[in-house]
């Protein structure tokens, strides 16, 4: 073999070796449907599993609005598309009703499916991975006690390249480090740590996100967007110009109310309502984890001001006189009797970005499902125009202290329009 | 001076930009139909169309109206010849003190004006900003029930006014 | 037809001949209902012998009069959202065979109406039915009578059509006609000419409301749409609690606004009059941010009010029936030892309830206007004879210069912000002479200073013989006073806050056997021993009033939850076990009806989560009778209790209108259903918390039943017994009921399905 074969041989060799690794990878067994269950449903499992589940989040992109719990379907914007979450009941056609407990912790750890298909990272098995085999057999236990749901897959709306679900195992070489984690000590913060990095998977949603989908380690916790959102960064809450204190953080995951911080809203209400349902300490320990992760406050320059910004927010603080102040103005019931916060002080007008602002103005928070919750706010989107939305921004931004004016308004709530029908 | 367009018809009112379109409504139109409940948009008393979508007009700044047609109740008919959700309001009794009930119609109109046949959890989960304190649900959900049953209802017709 | 008033009237004299309790209240003097001179709705009776509201102003032309206008009958009653005006309407229109648009009808003016005290308590056909049907009986025997001298014919020779009186051979004569010399200014008689009820076009019959139409097509209908020429805006500011002293205002500023006609201070009283509604919105801001307090005063929170009821200054009534015998009420001045009863208890249940609000949608308002000397005020109160006196008092102004006018307002549950908000107006009218004012409350100020429906706590122990049958009753009942009508100027809050204030008269509880916080604690079934010692709180923490149904809500979830404990100890089914301790045949038929349109058997196969519950109670003993039968389900995921089905068998006398009366029932269950679960005022020690609708959350159309059917038994020729609150109480019984069986735990604190509810865990 001469120099130009050898090194054609080597790169078929290599060429073969990649593709068998791929196809290892991207290839994986059915694992054989079960009859029932493998796993003993003690009524103690079953307590335990509910506990994890609600930590997880499960119900919260695998129940479609208006649907059966835990039945999927529920559409996830990507950038890349829609994807439509599955149906995680216990039904044997359309559910995971067939599935072992081999094959559900082989889906939590690798993302895949029971007959081997690879799933889409959108379910967050990157952190899953982490989560122990105790409490992935509770939640396994839990879920197959649920009522059974008829409800067949949706098809996801993706182009082409990406309904091939075997290009997904090159993601997984990039992102998925498959745990589960070595066990951890009992103090809060360890359990924090784990709740916040394997079961809660916050930085799905408070990382910024790579051009392929995945997380920016180097920036992790620093923020990300999600559904239009903004999801803040959690390393700066001790930066706040009121810092959270511990006792804030789990008041807000417990109720979705912070009493100095402002409600929660988008994506983030429905984590705090299954928040309020776990055990308090697991929500403390979330609390003294993050705070463990705290940075110093990242400066940005501040931008110059608008030109018009003294007309803008004399016009903002007339909008905010006929819409707002009835609730949020000075002396009203909500500042008195309520004890809520100015809104001065709330994240959606002192963080970094107007997107929260916009978007509260925009959507409002809708009626909890079930009286007894206190937070809600009407939407706003058929009542003021864009101008008028920004101009109450910038009027709510100049009542934040040591906050510079947003620059790029506009555009924000103009390009927050066209994205939100 | 500000430009409205009520129920059909133009007006130029010397009124506040910021007023909240309730107010303009009630006392300067001389307008009963939307009713002061809250004021925090949270029980729909003061339900109007504009542009045909049911906004609480209790904080709705005029100024933000611009050249959307605004519609009351009282567009929708008179006692003489009420338009078909206040019949079958009357028709099924479906009030006991009747104060929500100019804001429910209304709301009830954008919803059949856009949608066919909707079901009766659209109906209610539509409804839902709407409070009642009477209890008259049983009979506000059958008489718009009975109207969703004939099909989708008109609208305004052309929608916008010039400014 | 001969009527039997007989229900009503008979327990109030076999209560009232229990000599005991005359002579305990007689010591007593403050329980003026108790001399027989005034009802227990705070009007005087002046002939005992006549037949309801009659008894009160017994002279005819109070309530019909007849001139050259036309006929008009009058009515102290008033429209709180129920329909009663078409019903009392109807009773007219048939006792004078004319039809409604043939006669004008009005309601509840200081000048124009019999004074009938409160519109309340389901009081309105009852007392107000009744005097209308005997008034127009007899006025129509006149005209009759009258007409034949006139025509010279016997008068059972002349039939009545549309308001006309026709001979035999076709002469006719108006009423007005026939009115001509008739002096309708006598007093009635007992007993009334019979009437053929085969004749009616009205009574009994589902007649449109005459308000419908009006309401639906933006018509003005309401004190709120009141516009006088020349009318101010006011609004109010009021203090932050109850205590709050105001130590500072800079008005300067407020007065400078656009608009602004003036401030009014007054000690901790703050108003502001302008131009403009907006205006006035806006000045009542700034006002609001311009004022400092000082609170004096820590409050009891959700999980502390009850502790705090046992612990305040009360007194003690014992209500007790033994044997088969009248009820009878004393009161002590501290507990005494009960009799020794036969221990232990086969069962003891008991309940918390926490203060609830009116939460008309529409917050109070009032228009008034002095002028010349004249006072007028137009209102929403439930009684415009109290509030005028009230008013009079506080205001300095014989009664003659003030004129109180009722209009409706948004529904009205009892006793609201309606007089004080009537109060604020005439207040500030008065002190704005020649312009008429306006005030609308705020809905935070609704729901911070209406009177609360008070937090209660029962008690109750029951014993029971080997076979399951009830020997003996023992319920004990924590509750601050549910009638703080206005009895004097002290019970209007503004008169309260001004520098130089008028306190509230003293407390005192409705007597039973209508009852307070005890109202339906004494059990309708066959218990040979039952004492009830209900405990009235005199400091009242939070100012409480009448809330429909009063105590009877509590009481009869208590009353019913311990039926049905009893009859699963007993392996009984619950309905066949309460069937067994009633004698009452009308009673004993509504459970039966709904029982079996239920499709009752005991032991229902429902899906997972659905369960069923049942539960009776006659109104306070005395009135309508009412039992439900519901299913329920419970969705711990969503965190829900829905009701799906509910069928409700009811028994209210005879029927003036069969409609009317469902609409009260299904209101009546949709709104207990939104109380039992979901209600609750928040307080803390700064006071009421929840002062909107996001924190104090009602029911809304997703949670509201899925079906209600409701069953009516007539009775023609029986008393009309009213019906607006008597599905309180069984519906929230039916539901604590189903709730049990299907979790196995019985829930003892209302509301039940908040969302952090124990329920869902
Ligand atoms: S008055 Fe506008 S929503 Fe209540
Ligand atoms: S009918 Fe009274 S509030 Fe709806």
């Amino acid at each position: 073999m001469n120099r130009r074969q050898k090194i054609l041989a080597g790169i078929g060799a290599a060429g073969f070796i990649g593709i068998g690794l791929f196809l290892a990878l991207a290839i994986k067994p059915a694992i054989a449907p079960v009859a029932r269950p493998d796993v003993a449903l003690s009524p103690a499992l079953v307590a335990q599993g509910e506990r994890i589940v609600a930590l997880g989040d499960c119900v919260v992109c695998h129940t479609a609005p208006g649907g059966r719990a835990y039945a999927g379907g529920l559409p996830l914007k990507t950038p890349f598309g829609t994807l439509y979450t599955t149906n995680i009941t216990p039904d044997r056609g359309t559910g995971i009703g067939e599935w072992s407990f081999e094959a559900f912790r082989r889906a939590m750890r690798q993302g895949v499916s029971r007959d081997g298909h690879l799933l889409y990272p959108a379910f967050p098995y990157i952190h899953y991975t982490k989560v122990t085999d105790e409490d992935l057999r509770a939640a396994y236990a839990f879920l197959m006690t649920r009522t059974p749901v008829h409800a067949p897959a949706r098809r996801n709306e993706l182009p082409l390249p990406l309904r091939f679900r075997p290009s997904l195992a090159f993601w997984n070489l990039l992102y998925l480090r498959e745990g589960p984690e070595p066990a951890t000590g009992d103090a809060p913060a360890e359990r924090g740590r784990y709740l916040v990095e394997g079961l809660g998977h916050c930085s799905s949603c408070h990382t910024p996100l790579g051009v392929i989908g995945g997380e920016k380690h180097r920036e992790s916790m620093q923020g990300g967007v999600v559904d239009d959102w903004s999801a803040p960064a959690l390393d700066q809450l001790a930066a706040a110009p009121q810092p959270w204190t511990a006792g804030q953080i789990v008041d807000y995951l417990r109720t979705g109310l912070a009493s100095e911080h402002g409600a929660a809203a988008g994506p983030m209400r429905p984590v705090t309502e299954n928040l309020g349902r776990v055990p308090r300490e697991d929500v403390q320990a979330i609390a003294a984890y993050l705070l463990t992760l705290q940075k110093p406050l990242r400066t940005v320059e501040p931008p110059a001001p608008p030109g018009d910004q003294d007309q803008r927010i004399d016009r903002g603080r007339q909008v905010f006189a006929g819409a707002c102040a009835e609730c949020h103005g000075e002396g009203s019931p909500m500042r008195g009797a309520m004890g809520r916060p100015a809104l001065a002080m709330s994240s959606a007008v002192f963080g970094p970005s107007p997107r929260n602002a916009v978007m509260t103005i925009r959507e409002g928070l809708a009626w909890p499902s079930q009286p007894g919750s206190t937070t809600y706010m009407p939407p706003f989107a058929d009542v003021l125009n864009d101008r008028q939305i920004a101009d109450v921004v910038a009027y709510l931004r100049s009542t934040a202290p040591h906050a510079a004016p947003w620059s790029g308004l506009d555009e924000q709530v103009a390009h927050l329009r066209e994205n939100r029908p | 001076m500000i430009e409205l367009h009520v129920n059909g018809e133009a007006h130029r009112l010397d009124v506040a930009p910021e007023t909240p379109l309730l107010y303009v409504l009630r006392d300067d139109l001389k307008l009963n139909g939307a009713k002061f409940g809250c004021g925090m948009g949270q029980c729909g008393a003061c339900t109007v169309l504009v542009d045909g979508r049911p906004v609480f007009s209790c904080l709705f700044p005029v100024s933000s109206v611009g050249a959307r047609p605004v519609r009351t109740v009282e567009s929708l008919g008179t006692v003489e010849r009420p338009g078909p959700l206040q019949k079958a309001f009357i028709d099924h009794q479906a009030v006991q003190c009747g104060y929500c009930i100019a804001g429910m119609i209304m709301r009830a109109q954008a919803l059949l004006e856009t949608v066919a046949h909707p079901s009766e959890q659209q109906i209610r989960e539509h409804m839902s900003p709407n409070l009642c304190r009477c209890g008259t649900h049983m009979r506000i959900l059958a008489a718009i029930r009975e109207v969703a049953a004939q099909g989708r209802l008109p609208g305004a017709g052309p929608q916008k006014v010039s400014a | 037809m001969k009527r039997s008033d007989a229900p009503i009237d008979q327990g109030r004299r076999a209560f009232l001949a229990g000599s005991g309790l005359m002579v305990s209240f007689a010591l007593l003097g403050s329980w003026r209902a108790f001399a027989g001179q005034e009802n227990t709705l705070g009007a005087t009776i002046l002939a005992p012998d006549l037949p309801g509201d009659l008894k009160i102003e017994p002279v005819l032309d109070a309530w019909i009069k007849i001139d050259a206008r036309g006929v008009t009958v009058c009515s102290g009653k008033v429209e709180l959202g129920t329909g009663v005006r078409t019903a009392l309407w109807q009773v007219a229109a048939d006792q004078l065979a004319m039809p409604l648009e043939r006669f004008t009808f009005v309601t509840a003016d200081t000048a124009l109406t019999p004074d009938e005290g409160y519109t309340a308590g389901s009081h309105t056909m009852a007392d107000g039915g009744t005097a209308i049907y005997h008034a127009a009986a007899q006025v129509r025997q006149m005209l009759l009578d009258a007409a034949a001298a006139k025509l010279g014919v016997p008068a059972r020779e002349l039939a009545l059509h549309d308001g006309v009186i026709v001979a035999a051979d076709g002469r006719q004569l108006t009423y007005e006609q026939a009115a001509e010399g008739v002096d309708l200014h006598q007093r009635a008689k007992p007993v009334s000419p019979d009437s053929d009820p085969s004749t009616f076009r009205y009574i009994g019959h589902a007649i449109p409301r005459v308000d419908i139409p009006a309401k639906v097509t933006g018509g003005a209908a309401y004190v709120q749409d009141m516009r006088l020429e020349g009318m101010l805006h006011a609004r109010v500011v009021r203090p932050p609690d109850a205590s709050a002293q105001l130590e500072s205002v800079d008005t300067r500023a407020v007065e400078a606004m656009p608009g602004v006609v003036k401030v009014v201070r007054d000690g901790n009283y703050l108003a502001v009059l302008a131009e403009r509604e907006w205006q006035a919105v806006q000045a009542m801001r700034a006002l609001r941010e311009a004022a400092r307090w000082r609170s004096t005063r820590r409050y009891p929170g959700n999980d502390t009010i009850h502790a705090a009821l046992k612990a305040l200054p009360q007194r003690i009534y014992v209500t007790t029936r033994e044997g088969n015998g009248p009820v009878r009420q004393s009161q002590h001045a501290a507990p005494d030892a009960a009799p020794a009863a036969p221990s232990p208890a086969t069962l003891s249940v008991g309940f918390g309830k926490q203060y609830v609000i009116h939460g008309s949608i529409g917050p109070s308002c009032a228009v008034a206007v002095y002028r010349d000397g004249m006072l007028t005020v137009w209102t929403h109160t439930q009684g415009v004879f109290p509030l005028r006196a009230g008013l009079a008092e506080w205001l300095g102004l014989p009664k003659d210069k003030l004129r109180c006018i009722h209009v409706e307002g948004a529904g009205c549950y009892g006793h609201n912000g309606a007089d004080d908000a009537a109060a604020d107006a005439a207040l500030l009218a008065f002190r704005t002479p020649g312009r008429p004012v306006r005030v609308q409350w705020m809905r935070d100020q609704e729901a911070a200073w209406e009177p609360l429906g008070p937090a209660m706590l029962t008690e109750l122990e029951a014993f029971a013989d080997e076979a399951g049958q009830l020997q003996a009753w023992r319920h004990a009942l924590w509750s601050t006073p549910h009638n703080e009508r206005i009895v004097n100027a002290g019970r209007l809050i503004p008169a309260r806050l001004l520098a130089r204030p008028v306190a509230s008269a003293p407390s005192a509880p409705i007597p039973q056997p209508e009852g307070d916080a005890d109202r339906n604690a004494v059990p309708l079934y066959r218990i040979p021993s039952v004492r009830v010692d209900m405990h009235f709180v005199t400091e009242m923490p939070f100012r409480t009033s009448a809330m429909r149904s009063l105590g009877g809500h509590i009481n009869v979830v208590t009353i019913e939850s311990a039926m049905d404990e009893l009859a699963e100890r007993f392996g009984q089914d619950p309905v066949a076990y309460r069937l067994r301790h009633l004698d009452d045949a009308r009673a004993r038929e509504v459970i039966q009806r709904a029982a079996d349109r239920f499709g009752w058997n005991g032991g229902q196969a429902l899906p997972d989560g659905h369960g069923v519950g049942f539960a009776f109670s006659q109104y306070k003993n005395l009135m309508g009778y009412c039992a439900i039968a519901l299913e329920v389900k419970l969705d711990k995921q969503a965190r829900s209790v829905q009701i799906v089905r509910a069928v409700a068998a009811v028994d209210c006398g005879q029927i003036v209108n069969p409609d009317g009366l469902r609409n009260q029932i299904e209101g009546g269950i949709v709104q207990s259903s939104s109380w039992t679960l979901y209600e609750q005022v928040l307080i803390g020690e700064g006071g009421v918390r929840s002062v909107d609708w996001s924190s104090y959350p009602i029911l809304r159309f997703p949670q509201a039943p899925v079906a209600i059917d409701v069953q009516m038994i007539d009775r023609p020729g029986h008393a009309f017994l009213g019906a607006a609150e008597i599905a309180q109480g069984p519906t929230a019984a039916a539901l604590v009921n189903a709730i049990k069986r299907i979790t196995g735990h019985r829930p003892l604190h209302l509301p039940l399905a908040r969302q952090d509810s124990p329920l869902f865990a």
